[in-house]
């Protein structure tokens, strides 16, 4: 190693301390000029009528999202419906039964692959299996399509957070005479709630915000939602269908869209990074 | 008793029995995705053969159908991302991990990691109305007047274009990127970071001479796992890209990736073989994204066994 004056290593370390503080600033100044941006832009669309009226043709005033709002809630509930479920299940069987089963390291690897691939893949899958065969777009379809986006990320955290639950409390369970279904659900998943939920919450605030797979399964809809068996109305397609859009008062429509489902987003997960933290300082 | 204890063994087999189901669910939608793509792009692929990779015509209006110019868009916008994404990435990760005080370095890595919290599409949005026009009036003259005797930086400064939707891949993969490598990094014995210091080294001697050698093998990891990502990129992409099936040198130039086409065009695409070239499209990139994380997964994983018998 070259010999250098004290000084020379003094100086050569306060430039990268200095070249790294700015690259984490321009980070966290990315984040901050994306929030600004959405809720400086956001706020001016957001008033009563966005909240109840429908949405009208370009020009007219007093159109709303009521309409996208609502299909997002039955979209997002749908894929929390079938997903949370199953990602459970899953997620008992990676902790409890296929720690070191082929079938564990199987499914382990794969809800990895599953995370990684890209969402729009994931509505091609769903159109060719639901939309193909039923001949129209539907808000089913864009549930499906969401809740296999939430399947692996479930079983994933939840297998974590069974994971943790010490074995000797299921060793008591199972002592006493409970059956394995009733130690699991009864006594781990008792022990495991509070990282169970924020696992399920971080899930459901992801899919809330995504958009590719909703676009040939869900699509969009102008009209009141009716029946989740036609096309959709859901807040993330509006935006991207008014964004694109010449029209000034649908751009603006967008914003507020955008900021709705951001703000939605951040929250859920931020609050429960922030509930995970608790817990995990506090036992 | 022995009544009782059957009906527990029977309950609890069902148990077992019904999540292992769910779970096999994960296999079976791996696997279905592969089987439909594959099906539904049977036309297209009879009709084009290997030529559909290779050709840069995209006509429906005359049933002509390549993916090259989508394939260019993907792979240029995505290592655009990775140049940029790749460096900050590992500084911002030595920030956290070495150089930050553990307050600081608390409240900067949940504000990089929620950069992966939000949305695409507001990142889209984002990137049309706010960074594309700044890009347009000072980057990209910028880059123009200074490095304009290139072929990537010439043409007029639009905002939109190649070179907006590799900015804003980097900013989507970094929060993935920097995880990863900040994990790396805390791997480090700390008896041998402190050795170090106790001969006198400054923190940067120590990250040099002992973190970044360790880390290097995380981070071909990291950079697999956040080319996956940024390669099935698709809304913010479609926002900023430009959509247009051609390839130009320019980075300027508007284009398209595979996401973004898929986004644009599978809902107007009414004719069969239309339809079944852009599912093509899609099983391509399904094919890329999955080698990928299949590499990264492995990679990860061989380091992480590594690293628990070094330490």
């Amino acid at each position: 190693m070259k010999r250098r004056s004290a000084r020379a290593r003094q100086l050569i370390n306060g430039a990268v301390t200095g070249v790294s503080t700015v690259a984490a600033l321009l980070g966290i100044g990315a984040l901050g000029w994306i929030i600004y941006a959405v809720i400086s832009r956001g706020a001016a669309a957001i008033n009563w009528t966005f909240f109840t009226a429908l949405p009208t043709p370009p020009g007219m005033p007093g159109g709303g999202l009521s309409n996208a709002l609502l299909g997002t809630l039955y979209i997002t509930g749908i894929a929390a419906v079938i997903g949370i479920p199953m990602g459970l299940l899953a997620g008992v069987y990676l902790a409890e039964f296929g720690q070191h089963s082929k079938l564990g390291a199987a499914v382990r690897f794969l809800s990895n692959v599953l995370m990684g691939v890209p969402s729009i893949i994931i509505g091609l899958f769903v159109y060719t299996i639901i939309v193909l065969p039923m001949g129209h777009f539907s808000g089913w379809a864009g549930g499906v399509s969401l809740a296999i986006i939430m399947l692996p990320v479930v079983a994933r955290t939840s297998e974590d957070m069974l994971r943790l639950v010490p074995d000797s409390l299921r060793e008591s369970a199972l002592a006493l005479g409970a059956p394995r279904w009733r130690t699991t659900l009864g006594v781990v998943f008792r022990a495991a709630k509070a990282g169970l939920i924020t696992g399920i919450v971080l899930a459901v605030a992801r899919v809330s915000g995504e958009t590719a797979p909703l676009l040939f399964t869900a699509l969009n809809s102008p009209y009141k939602v009716d029946s989740l068996n036609e096309p959709t109305a859901n807040l993330t397609v509006t935006i991207f269908n008014y964004a694109m859009s010449p029209y000034e008062d649908w751009q603006t429509l967008a914003w507020g869209a955008s900021l709705i489902i951001m703000a939605a987003v951040l929250l859920l997960t931020i609050l429960s990074r922030l509930t995970l933290r608790e817990k995990k300082t506090w036992s | 008793m022995s009544a009782s204890s059957n009906k527990h063994h029977l309950d609890d087999k069902a148990f077992r029995w019904i999540t292992a189901a769910a779970a096999s669910m994960v296999l079976i939608i791996v696997l279905g995705i592969f089987v439909e793509l594959l099906r539904n792009s049977s036309l297209s692929m009879s009709t084009f053969g290997f030529d559909f990779l290779t050709s840069q015509k995209w006509n429906p209006a005359k049933g002509e159908f390549g993916a090259a110019s989508s394939i260019y868009g993907t792979l240029v916008s995505t290592a655009i991302a990775l140049i940029i994404a790749v460096p900050l990435s590992v500084v911002i990760a030595l920030f956290l991990v070495e150089l930050a005080p553990p307050r600081i370095s608390a409240v900067v890595g949940q504000g990089i990691e929620l950069l992966a919290a939000i949305p695409s599409i507001i990142y889209g949005m984002w990137g049309l109305f706010v960074l594309a026009p700044v890009l347009s009036k000072t980057v990209q003259p910028a880059l123009g007047s200074a490095l304009g005797g290139l072929p990537l930086f010439q043409g007029a400064p639009m905002g939109i274009g190649m070179l907006t939707a590799g900015i804003i891949i980097a900013l989507m993969i970094l929060p993935f990127i920097t995880a990863v490598m900040r994990d790396v990094f805390r791997m480090v014995p700390g008896v041998v970071k402190e050795s170090a210091y106790g001969m006198g080294a400054t923190t940067w001697e120590v990250t040099r001479q002992v973190t970044i050698p360790y880390g290097v093998h995380g981070l071909a990891g990291a950079i697999f796992l956040g080319l996956g990502r940024a390669i099935g990129e698709t809304m913010a992409v479609t926002f900023v890209i430009g959509n247009r099936h051609e390839i130009s040198a320019s980075l300027f130039a508007p284009g398209n990736s595979i996401a973004s086409t898929l986004a644009n065009e599978f809902t107007e695409a009414a004719e069969p073989l239309y339809r079944s070239a852009l599912v093509e499209l899609g099983l391509v990139l399904f094919g890329i994204t999955f080698l990928m994380q299949i590499a990264a997964q492995l990679w990860l994983r061989r380091l992480k066994r590594k690293m628990a018998v070094a330490s």
